[in-house]
């Protein structure tokens, strides 16, 4: 439901990195999103290509890297994905653990552009 | 083809927003006010718990609300009848409430007449999650009758807030909720978050909120 704020604030990103660039045209903007986050894509395209209309961003395709949840196991040392809306229990997939430690899965930013 | 470029950025999207935010705690912290951000579904009890909070806490300190609402006033009006000053916001629509909104409300709120300021955000699990407010802390209710599974559902809500108030807790006999359960998986996301049972309906559980509470503001004075 916030895609539209988000949506703004992109296009916000990518059209000041745009111009310091010197280009004339966006064709790709890269995201970089966890999996924690509840943007749904496909509002996000549309949000983008209203807002970006007699922009030199506008036509420009979104690309949305989901990054996974990510847990730590303190006794193995190892870090794991991990579903956590599927899965209830969140044990380390080697020793059965389930003292684990939340790790990552929160990222949000503009990664790249493609520009001319 | 013309040549088409990369440019890297790597750049939070609501970085906006958070610059403005870190302003905005700054600003509290220079001022001695102590800021929560109290979310949760609607109907959790956000007011009540307020109410609650008011009521045990007025005596020994200053306290304002900031109300967020998508298109009321019920809230502000029950708030205001405690005697305590409440500006409210009216989102018109928006699912949550940002750093420009609060700091907007700040400006119409004499923080130096202050110690305690709690917003009562829009209520939703979801989009409230991914906006600073500029808040010293964050708290979110979850009531018995939504069910123990919401931290899988809504994990981000979790993840980001220093204390979860299980309200409704008179409900716990009529319902299968697993507190063992919701406590384990909430603890897994986010192993420092301070976590209180009450009931807004009974006032059990209210006297242990309220310390922590009179902790923080106290810690805030410091």
């Amino acid at each position: 439901m916030h895609e539209l704020p988000v949506t703004e604030s992109i296009l916000r990103i990518v059209l000041r990195h745009a111009e310091e660039a010197r280009a004339v045209k966006v064709i790709r903007v890269s995201l970089r999103i966890g999996e924690l986050s509840d943007v749904v894509d496909e509002w996000v395209q549309r949000y983008f290509d209203y807002l970006s209309r007699n922009t030199i961003a506008e036509g420009a395709v979104l690309r949305i890297e989901r990054s996974p949840v990510v847990f730590r196991c303190p006794a193995c040392a190892k870090d794991f994905p991990f579903d956590v809306k599927r899965i209830e229990d969140v044990t380390c997939p080697d020793c059965g653990g389930n003292s684990v430690e939340f790790v990552s899965g929160r990222e949000f930013y503009v990664k790249n552009i493609e520009v001319l | 083809m013309e040549n088409i470029r990369l440019v890297e950025i790597k750049e939070e999207i609501l970085s906006d927003n958070r610059n403005l935010a870190r302003e905005i705690r700054e600003n509290l912290r220079v001022n001695r006010v102590f800021m929560l951000n109290l979310m949760s579904s609607p109907g959790a009890g956000k007011t009540s718990l307020i109410l609650h909070t008011i009521r045990a806490l007025k005596k020994e300190c200053r306290i304002g609300v900031i109300e967020g609402d998508i298109d009321s006033m019920v809230d502000s009006e029950k708030v205001a009848k405690e005697g305590v000053p409440a500006v409210q916001i009216r989102t018109g629509g928006a699912c949550h409430l940002d750093a420009p909104m609060i700091d907007k409300a700040l400006q119409k709120t004499d923080l130096k007449n202050l110690d305690f300021l709690i917003i009562e955000n829009v209520g939703n699990l979801v989009c409230p999650a991914e906006f600073d407010t500029g808040a010293t802390k964050r708290a979110v209710i979850l009531s018995v009758p939504e069910g123990d599974d919401k931290p899988l559902k809504y994990p981000l809500m979790f993840t980001i807030c220093d204390t979860l108030v299980v309200n409704k807790i008179d409900y716990l006999n009529l319902s299968d909720f697993d507190m063992k359960a919701l406590k384990a998986r909430v603890l897994k996301l986010n192993p420092n978050i301070r976590i209180f049972e009450v009931s807004c309906r009974t006032g059990e559980g209210i006297p242990a909120w309220t310390q922590w509470l009179r902790a923080e503001i106290e810690a805030s004075k410091k």
